[in-house]
């Protein structure tokens, strides 16, 4: 059965497209990520073009982190003044990232240097985990006391001026480094297609030295935020939202990520980082192998200005 | 041919001083006539759109005297649309877009029927002024501040052609036309899935002894249903609208996913 995409103007395969979003949402709720990363590059491989895939996956990413962020505030979890910081940080990066976006694709290079973007940062983010992950199992396994070196003490970021004290997290530190890191987040989201909680979630941790609920938990509440606002400006500026493609994949998804932290809860956490690892890793791989892979065809097509 | 059809142009032009006719060029020769019938005037793509099948009817009247069937050439151009074909070179090991040729205003659709291989229709300089087959069709190139056509051998036309083609965009079948009667034929021609939208423009081309002797152009549209064109049109109209709309049911989506699956 196939479905006509209103915006994309094509027909796709709905149970095709339903469960792509019902095994990103598992993989999603299992792990606590968007999974923006995993359903954007889905979707430009399935024939949909990449300004409607990125602008598509926005209102997917807000109703999934929706359900899990309205828990994390019943709970207290969530550092509203951190997030905001983030948010200042990010609304920049995000006119900044849509500006080299739109650079980019004027002189051409956009697939190149969104290949090059994923290979760098899954493969980098993928190695750390990987690493961190091996060492806990080894740890656990051999019943050698946890010694927590955690990496990136930086004392100098914190040092740095402008300081604040964020109650919930327990963290009183500089806001450049806050900021800045939603600046990145903004650009990596604009220019990736991605909702950027599996690198705000670790920078949390490791960085800022937030605990771990609490880093998930505002993460959630940005990625709400960011997801939502994505998606008007994306509906306002591009008109590239597809309605139908982001609904179906909506469904799919939140029932996936249902299942998915049923699953994830029953898993010992440093298994599931090993997993998560692995998956963002091969991800990373898979985009570098058709950077290097000779190309069946050397030559693209693209289109400049649709018929009107 | 290009001068003498300037000379016929010329004589037109005094001789509609006289009588409005229509171009004397095509009069001169015309001893054939072509009426054309499109199974639908509007392909409306409605939510379960796969493609469609559109046939053509054609009526080839001729003078008394000319006994044969004429040669049958149907062009079907969608809507113009600028294109850039790209060429990928090694450049670090990594393969990189290095060379780029802009495609002006080319159709976005383009099929041709013919009832026999254009090549053995007519000469190739009349076959490139009438642009009858898919790869003499014009396709104008930004060349610096020119717009030109370039050889058919050229590398990124030749890509640009084959890349339609496997994307169903363009397409080419020389015994696409075929007369179910003496004087009347059909074609099909397949609009996928993916076909812009737009109007359409189809032109037949009657052919006999190498020279065009007859000619006609229809067209049709291709729409979207009325779910799929209200959200389409919204979208356009209304962005912000449109845009909180999504985001605020995207949220009612999550919301109502995390009550339902609790009280399980």
């Amino acid at each position: 059965m196939t479905i006509y995409l209103p915006i994309a103007e094509l027909p796709v395969a709905i149970f095709s497209i339903f469960a792509m979003g019902l095994a990103v949402g598992f993989i999603s709720g299992m792990f606590g990520v968007g999974g923006g990363f995993l359903m954007t590059p889905l979707l430009i491989f399935t024939g949909i073009p990449p300004t409607v895939a990125v602008a598509s996956v926005s209102p997917y990413m807000a109703a999934s982190s929706f359900s899990g962020a309205m828990s994390y505030l019943r709970k207290g979890l969530v550092d509203l003044p951190l997030a905001g910081m983030l948010l200042a940080g990010g609304g920049v990066g995000t006119i900044c990232g849509v500006a080299l976006f739109t650079w980019l694709s004027s002189i051409g290079q956009v697939d190149l240097m969104i290949r090059i973007s994923y290979t760098l940062l899954l493969g980098g983010i993928g190695i750390m985990m990987l690493m961190e992950s091996v060492r806990a199992i080894i740890r656990s396994r051999t019943g050698g006391k946890a010694n927590i070196r955690r990496p990136g003490t930086h004392s100098w970021v914190m040092r740095l001026p402008l300081k604040m004290r964020f109650r919930k997290a327990r963290i009183y530190v500089s806001t450049i480094p806050v900021v800045g890191l939603g600046f990145i987040i903004g650009v990596l989201g604009a220019v990736l297609g991605v909702g950027g909680g599996f690198i705000l979630v670790p920078a949390l941790i490791y960085l800022l030295r937030v605990p771990t609920t609490t880093s998930v938990g505002t993460s959630s509440v940005l990625t709400v935020a960011t997801m939502v606002a994505a998606t008007i400006l994306h509906a306002s500026t591009n008109g590239t939202v597809d309605a139908v493609l982001a609904f179906v994949l909506m469904i799919g998804g939140t029932m996936g990520a249902q299942f998915g932290a049923r699953t994830g809860q029953t898993l010992r956490p440093d298994y599931l980082r090993l997993l998560l690892a692995l998956l963002v890793l091969s991800v990373g791989l898979r985009v570098a192998f058709d950077l290097v892979r000779e190309p069946s065809d050397r030559f693209v097509v693209t289109i400049m200005e649709r018929a009107k | 041919m290009k001068q003498l059809r300037l000379l016929f142009l010329l004589c037109g032009l005094f001789a509609l001083a006289a009588v409005p006719q229509p171009l004397a060029a095509e009069e001169a020769d015309a001893r054939d006539r072509v009426v054309l019938s499109i199974s639908q005037p509007t392909v409306r793509i409605a939510s379960n759109f796969t493609g469609a099948e559109l046939v053509l009817f054609g009526v080839a009247e001729r003078e008394e005297g000319l006994d044969l069937d004429p040669d049958v050439v149907i062009t079907v151009r969608g809507p113009n649309a600028s294109y850039v074909t790209w060429r990928k070179a090694r450049f670090l090991g990594l393969w990189v877009n290095t060379d780029s040729r802009t495609f002006v205003e080319a159709p976005s659709f383009l099929s041709v029927q013919a009832s026999s291989p254009p090549e053995e229709m007519a000469g190739l300089q009349t076959l490139r002024w009438e642009q009858i087959g898919l790869i003499r069709n014009m396709l104008l190139q930004r060349v610096g501040p020119d717009y030109a056509d370039v050889v058919p051998t050229d590398p990124f036309r030749a890509a640009f052609l084959r890349i339609q083609e496997s994307e169903h965009f363009y397409q080419e079948n020389p015994n696409g036309v075929r007369f179910i009667a003496p004087g009347v034929f059909r074609a099909e021609v397949n609009i996928p899935g993916r076909a812009p939208l737009g109007h359409y423009e189809v032109t037949v081309k009657l052919l006999r002894n190498g020279q065009v002797t007859a000619q006609t152009i229809g067209g049709f549209d291709v729409q979207r249903g009325g779910f799929e064109e209200e959200i389409a049109t919204m979208a356009q109209n209304h962005g912000v609208i449109y845009g909180v709309v999504v985001a605020i049911g995207s949220l009612l989506v999550g919301f109502v996913g995390s009550i339902v699956f609790r009280k399980e």
